[in-house]
């Protein structure tokens, strides 16, 4: 399935999804729009090569968890395509980014428009926190930093089979805190994964705020190198240096490309909020009314109405 | 005279893995402690190191499994659980992938120590949804073990024995049964893993003083075939006895006791293993009696009951030599 519309129009059109979303719902996962659309659009039109979705436009309620007796049972990975050996295959990593993940899904034309109505409703599969279950999803990544671990488990696995596809990690750099992400990548490294490869929203945002506040991590650009991957650092709402980064060689190496981004990019009203972006709640209709105008204008839109 | 059966998990992984290639040999650093460098030797295709990074082993797995293999994890059992317990939930539990971890090192099968001991592992694992939890008892168990836990849909915890291991058994160990080894009328005495053959030391002694056990051997903790033993408990004379290599909170013991109050038996039940407390380091023979679940714990156990003293000295226990034991009925009655 190759989306007709460019990345940047998608990426555009991911930011107004989720920014009426915000406004409509008063409040939303916000910032992680503004730092991830072109990421998550240039993954979804461009980067992966993946097969048409084979789950409803209309996304499924609730049908239970996994168990033994649940045979209706699926994960929401049927919106990426088939996981077959020739299709690339995602794991999205940040579960939080999901209402950005369903915009997109919405964008390149692989879920309805009413998805999106049932965001975080009770009953409904499209939850707030992306579940195995949800569009888009193929596992509970909510516990963040056990994604690179699960793609490499993958992507070995895919290895022995001889499979052409890759496997792709969508990241956060918050979760980068996590110790699990260095042992994934000790053991990513250690057995040569070149299918697998990750890009990380480095966006320097986390719940208690700037990371260089709550935890500063320091230079990852040099420790995931130190580490043996092949890492690459460029603008993450620079489709193009996306697209030149993934064409770098990796022999023998996961690559891993850091996308340096802007929590309030394409958004700059949000700045006088920073650095309390996780969560975007209005603190009184006046802020909400405000926000409404100036970033409407911004996006290129009317108002919400709301 | 017992026969000892050396390494029959080395032996018998090596035997059923070689002979399915779709499974995976898992190893936290501890491939020799586990058996399987044997199998690393002769299958290196099928090996996969994973150093001493267990959070990244457990959602490694589980990838794994996403693309077609089985991974079976060996470690010891307390480093499957206690550090990377989110790990174990979110990338193999929740979604019912087809990892099956083999934990060594059970209980106080180790000299090492509260960092190595697994006491609390059946407690955790049986209380986590999708899993199956098996204890193995005796070389015979340990040797089916494989194709049993590969046999399920799903994830599977087991403890395993490692080294060299008595053949009680006879029969190979099938899931969600329990072993009936000996009638008798007065105490239903409930045992599993080591606590099996801890318990038999006392076989010989608790017949020459007249007392009539009725002693079951549990491997399958979860799913747990509850209905099978609801009669015995209901029309044994005395009471329960359960003898567990872990605390007596959550194990064994707790899963007797919830059968007891959920079908409202009148049954009073005694608890021998780790009395909520966490062991140190020592040989097997010390700690089962320091800790209070050995032969001799045992006898106090069923004085309690009887409310008289038996003429039985722990010199007669140290005698006691484990004989073969055969299961009184096939596997499939009970």
């Amino acid at each position: 399935m190759k989306n007709t519309l460019s990345s940047e129009n998608i990426a555009l059109g991911i930011r107004r999804r989720v920014f009426e979303h915000c406004i409509k719902n008063n409040g939303a996962y916000l910032s992680q729009a503004c730092s991830s659309a072109e990421q998550l659009a240039w993954i979804y039109n461009e980067a992966l090569n993946l097969g048409d979705s084979i789950a409803p436009s209309t996304p499924e309620k609730f049908q239970g968890v996994p168990s033994a007796s649940n045979k209706n049972y699926k994960t929401g990975a049927g919106y990426n395509g088939p996981a077959t050996s020739e299709y690339d295959r995602l794991i999205f990593a940040p579960a939080h980014y999901a209402l950005v993940a369903y915009a997109t899904l919405i964008e390149v034309g692989r879920m309805s428009e009413d998805g999106l109505s049932m965001f975080n409703k009770d009953g409904s599969s499209v939850e707030i926190i992306g579940a195995e279950h949800s569009p888009g999803m193929e596992m509970h990544n909510g516990t963040l930093g056990i994604g690179l671990s699960t793609a490499a488990g993958i992507a070995y696995g895919r290895k022995l089979n001889n499979e052409k596809g890759s496997t792709c990690v969508f990241m956060s750099d918050g979760e980068l805190q996590e110790g699990q992400i260095w042992e994934a990548l000790q053991v990513s490294v250690f057995y040569e994964l070149e299918n697998l490869w990750a890009i990380v929203d480095v966006n320097e945002q986390q719940v208690d705020g700037a990371m260089s506040d709550v935890l500063n991590i320091g230079d990852i650009n040099k420790k995931i190198n130190s580490f043996g991957a092949k890492c690459i650092e460029i603008d993450g709402h620079d489709i193009n240096a996306m697209r030149q980064a993934k064409k770098e060689k990796h022999d023998g190496k996961p690559l891993i490309i850091l996308a340096r981004t802007s929590p309030y990019k394409g958004m700059s009203f949000l700045k006088t909020r920073f650095p309390r972006l996780h969560y975007v709640r209005f603190k009184s209709e006046e802020e909400r009314n405000k926000m409404n105008i100036e970033i409407s204008k911004e996006l290129g839109i009317d108002p919400i109405k709301y | 005279m017992t026969e000892i059966v050396n390494k029959p998990y080395g032996t018998s992984f090596k035997k059923y893995a070689s002979k399915h290639k779709n499974i995976l040999c898992l190893s936290g650093d501890l491939t020799s402690s586990c058996e399987v460098d044997t199998f690393r030797d002769e299958y290196p295709e099928q090996f996969v190191s994973m150093g001493m990074a267990e959070q990244n082993m457990m959602s490694f797995a589980g990838g794994l499994a996403m693309s077609g293999f089985t991974p079976f994890i060996h470690t010891f059992g307390v480093f499957a659980y206690r550090r990377p317990y989110d790990q174990l939930l979110a990338s193999i539990a929740y979604p019912r992938r087809r990892v099956r971890i083999m934990g060594f090192l059970p209980g106080i099968t180790t000299p090492a120590g509260m960092t190595h001991q697994a006491i609390e592992d059946i407690s955790v694992m049986r209380t986590i949804p999708n899993m199956t939890v098996i204890e193995t008892g005796d070389a015979t168990e340990v040797e089916s073990i494989c194709q049993q836990a590969d046999s399920i849909d799903g994830p599977v915890y087991c403890r395993i024995l490692r080294g060299s291991v008595p053949r009680l058994f006879n029969s190979p160990l099938k899931i969600g049964e329990i072993r009936n080894l000996n009638s008798g009328s007065d105490i239903l005495l409930i045992t599993s893993g080591i606590c099996t053959e801890e318990a038999l030391r006392a076989r010989a002694s608790l017949i020459s003083e007249g007392i009539s056990i009725l002693h079951l051997h549990v491997h399958t903790f979860k799913p747990f075939n509850e209905e099978k033993i609801l009669d015995l408990i209901s029309n044994i004379k005395y009471g329960v006895i359960t003898m567990e290599n872990h605390l007596i909170n959550g194990g064994l013991g707790t899963t007797i006791s919830e059968i007891i109050s959920k079908y409202g038996l009148s049954k009073k039940l005694i608890k021998l293993g780790l009395q909520d407390t966490f062991a140190h380091g020592g040989s097997k023979q010390y700690l089962t009696k320091y800790y209070g679940f050995d032969a001799y714990a045992l006898i106090n156990a069923i004085e309690k009951f009887i409310e008289q003293k038996l003429n039985i000295e722990d010199k007669d226990l140290e005698k006691a030599r484990i004989e073969n034991v055969h299961s009184l009925f096939k596997a499939e009655a009970l």
